[in-house]
């Protein structure tokens, strides 16, 4: 078992969750959502085991891994900020955000700082466009950005 | 002792995001130590529409409107409002300080609305069905079940005379119809809450201010064509409006307003919810259904559509969140009350979110046939920063721009098309002098290429072709014959694209060409960018005479591009500079001219 310490380990609650789910109509991405949510992404070792379990084949899970976007197949930084890019904050600037936060942090979209802590994922419409331009940082939305308080708001998370 | 005094907390998004549940919690930790907790009951609700001054706290009786609350602000509302009963008059909502007092009538943002859709949102506890229940909320299930046939129920609709919200405009009474005639033991009814258009948020704050009401809906369609299951299929992004319906389901449930036997009529309905995960074809009904069969979210050619074919190949009524929202009322209030509403062509209300550069950003629900200047400059006061008024778009990456000429034009289904726009779910989104008509278009192109399927050519390669384009225009690299080949391609791709996606991919385009093919002309033939947003076509000077070289731009720039002495004239070396307007922000006496 020399590969054991890149083995990952679902939580009997995940577990539980894909049992009670399997043999359910269109079930698939609702256990996908599961998996991303107990590990941020999808790990290519949980689709394995989504695939045993399930019997779904793993063409198929990659199949709709790569077509939303809201699945990510890649370990995002421990602090995943996400940029609104709707309508309504790239009118406010949100590019300029961006591309701020590629400065300040080093790392271009979708990529991870060295230290694993920060990654920058533009994303469209969280819904609080009144408050635009907004990015969220763990579930917290931050509203009004401007390019000023971003090395404020990332050194909250340092 | 009694309640006096009713404290609604807005709990939508935008303003849960900005502390509201801190304020929640704080009035209530006030409430207690003040010693007033048996007087007051602090309720959170649904969104109240004007998020452009949320957080927002409202009481009753005395209909106290408190804007930007901060959780701070907590303790001094319980001891000075509901304590000693004087308002907190530093937080009350008053635009031009000529009020002292702002009811909610007197704020003009709500003064042209007319509310069906948000009727319950801001006023109750959306979790709690009893406060549903005691607006009339299951009145309507009630009625259809004991009183009503499913063709009366269709022709009630069909005298309403509405029509879908989810941007095709489709009459709801027809489309139930089609499932309803077909003899078939399996039928479905799905909720689209996919809400994809970005820079849109009705749906969710309907979903969150009132839940049930879209529960109460889907089973009236249930009754009405004879299904018995219901998915409503949600944006995963939408975690409150999830956990909401949720919540909602299973209070539905034990009071027996769902699930088998409803209310003892021998009728049995119920809904379970189906995420989505980010793909925005997956709005359009036929990629809905299949992404909601678990697979790929690739649309089908129509016909057949869902209403003889859909969820696994059984007859299904989709419709939109909003549309739902207004079954229950046309079932209580009748067909005829909702068809004096609005125009000859559009019946009822619309919802719109109001973005972009306007003093008001919020949700408005207005009757259709409200002029876009009635939505633009009355409720939503305006543009802001005293800007000039360029555009407004409607009907998102499908839709089209409308000018300053077209702001008298009666809202509806039939004049938005005309003037090369659309409905659209309801993204109203308004643009100011410093927005690039170019540059905005390329964004909603990147968009729809971003989201095309990939599964027909003339929209995945026309897309990307329209958008090669655009990105050229705005560098500088543009030809007068870009302008031909758009238009030739974009009518083709409406022409021959499978879905709804690709066949209005091109409107954005074709729509701003219509408007402001002059500002295509200036990136093109002047390499100008006449709002100053396309970074390869502008540049930065300091004007001679208003610079006091001061010098805060040059420890400002980051790339070392302006020099001078202090006290005297800078200028920016054009070479060096990487055109980032980090001068222009900074220069406190508008010494930076963009050109
Ligand atoms: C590309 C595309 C995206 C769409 N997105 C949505 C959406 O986000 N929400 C929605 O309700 N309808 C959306 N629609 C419209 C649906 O296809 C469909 O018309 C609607 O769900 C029908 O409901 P209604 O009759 O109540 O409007 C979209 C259509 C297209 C072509
Ligand atoms: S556009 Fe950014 S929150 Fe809606």
């Amino acid at each position: 078992m020399a590969e054991q310490k890149d083995t990952i380990a679902f939580s009997d609650e995940l577990k539980a969750y894909i049992n009670e789910w399997k043999h359910k109509e269109g079930n698939l991405i609702m256990i996908l959502h599961k998996v991303q949510q107990e590990f941020k992404y999808v790990p290519r070792e949980a689709a394995d085991i989504v695939a045993q379990m399930t019997d779904v084949p793993l063409a198929k899970i990659y199949g709709v891994l790569t077509f939303y976007h809201y699945f990510k197949l890649k370990k995002p930084g421990k602090f995943n900020i996400q940029v609104c890019l709707g309508t309504a904050c790239y009118l406010k600037g949100a590019d300029g955000l961006i591309e701020e936060l590629e400065n300040v942090l080093g790392i271009a979209e979708h990529e991870v700082t060295e230290d694993g802590l920060f990654s920058i994922e533009p994303v469209r419409c969280v819904g609080c466009c009144g408050l635009a331009p907004v990015l969220v940082i763990d579930d917290e939305v931050y509203g009004k950005v401007t390019k000023d308080q971003l090395p404020g708001i990332i050194a909250k998370y340092q | 002792m009694a309640v006096t005094n009713y404290i609604l907390v807005c709990g939508g998004t935008g303003c849960e995001s900005a502390k509201a549940d801190a304020i929640y919690q704080n009035l209530i930790h006030a409430s207690q130590t003040e010693g007033v907790s048996e007087t007051v009951q602090i309720v959170k609700t649904g969104c109240f529409g004007f998020c452009e001054q949320g957080p927002i706290v409202k009481i009753l009786p005395e209909d106290s409107f408190y804007v930007q609350v901060k959780p701070e602000d907590a303790e001094e509302i319980i001891k000075e409002h509901v304590v000693k009963g004087r308002e907190v008059k530093r937080l009350l909502y008053n635009k031009d300080n000529s009020k002292k007092h702002a009811k909610v009538e007197d704020i003009q943002f709500y003064q042209k609305q007319f509310r069906i859709v948000l009727r319950n949102c801001g006023f109750i506890n959306p979790e709690d069905i009893n406060e549903y229940i005691a607006r009339e909320g299951y009145a309507a299930l009630e009625k259809v079940l004991f009183e009503m046939t499913p063709d009366d129920i269709i022709s009630e609709l069909k005298v309403s005379g509405l029509k879908g919200r989810g941007g095709a405009g489709f009459p709801t009474w027809l489309k139930w119809k089609f499932t309803k005639d077909i003899d078939d033991p399996v039928k479905y009814v799905v909720c689209n809450a996919d809400e994809g258009d970005p820079g849109a948020y009705m749906d969710r704050s309907t979903l969150e201010g009132d839940p049930h009401s879209v529960l109460e809906a889907m089973t009236i369609a249930g009754y009405t064509t004879g299904a018995n299951k219901g998915y409503i299929y949600i944006r995963a992004e939408y975690p409150l409006a999830i956990n909401r319906l949720k919540l909602a389901m299973e209070q539905a449930r034990e009071y027996g307003l769902l699930g088998e036997n409803i209310l003892d009529s021998g009728f049995s309905f119920d809904v379970d919810i189906r995420l989505g995960a980010g793909a925005f074809v997956c709005g359009e009904e036929t990629a809905l259904l299949t992404s909601l069969e678990g697979n790929r979210g690739m649309p089908k050619p129509r016909p057949p559509f869902p209403a003889v074919k859909g969820l696994w190949d059984q007859p299904t009524v989709i419709n939109n969140v909003e549309t739902w929202a207004n079954i229950p009322v046309i079932i209580l209030r009748g067909g005829e009350w909702f068809a004096k509403i609005g125009t000859e062509d559009s019946k009822g209300t619309k919802v719109f979110a109001l973005t972009g550069k306007i003093r008001n950003s919020g949700l408005v629900e207005v009757p259709m046939g409200t002029t876009l200047r009635e939505i633009i400059f009355d409720i939503g006061g305006g543009i802001a920063n005293d800007k000039e008024f360029k555009a407004v778009q409607t009907g998102g990456p499908s839709g089209g721009v409308i000018t300053k000429e077209y702001l008298d034009t009666p809202i509806d289904y039939f004049h938005l098309q005309e003037l090369g726009s659309m409905m659209g779910s309801g993204g109203m989104i308004v643009m100011d002098e410093d927005d690039c008509i170019v540059d905005v278009t390329k964004f909603y192109l990147g968009f729809t290429v971003d989201e095309s399927c990939g599964k027909c050519s003339p929209c995945r390669v026309g897309g990307r072709t329209l958008y090669n384009i655009l990105d050229r225009i705005t560098k500088g690299k543009g030809e007068m014959d870009d302008i031909d080949k758009m238009r030739s391609v974009g009518h083709a791709m409406t022409k021959a694209s499978l879905c709804g996606l690709g066949q209005t991919a091109p409107n954005p385009i074709l729509s701003t060409l219509r408007y402001f093919e002059k500002e295509y002309h200036a990136h093109i033939k002047d390499k100008k960018c006449p709002s100053g947003k396309c970074k390869e076509l502008i540049s930065y000077y300091i004007l001679a005479d208003k610079c006091i070289g001061c010098a805060a731009c040059a420890r400002k720039c980051p790339v070392a591009a302006i020099t001078g002495e202090r006290r005297k004239i800078h200028r920016i070396d054009q070479d060096l500079c990487v055109k980032c307007g980090i001068c222009y922000e900074t220069c406190k006496f508008d010494a930076i001219y963009v050109g």
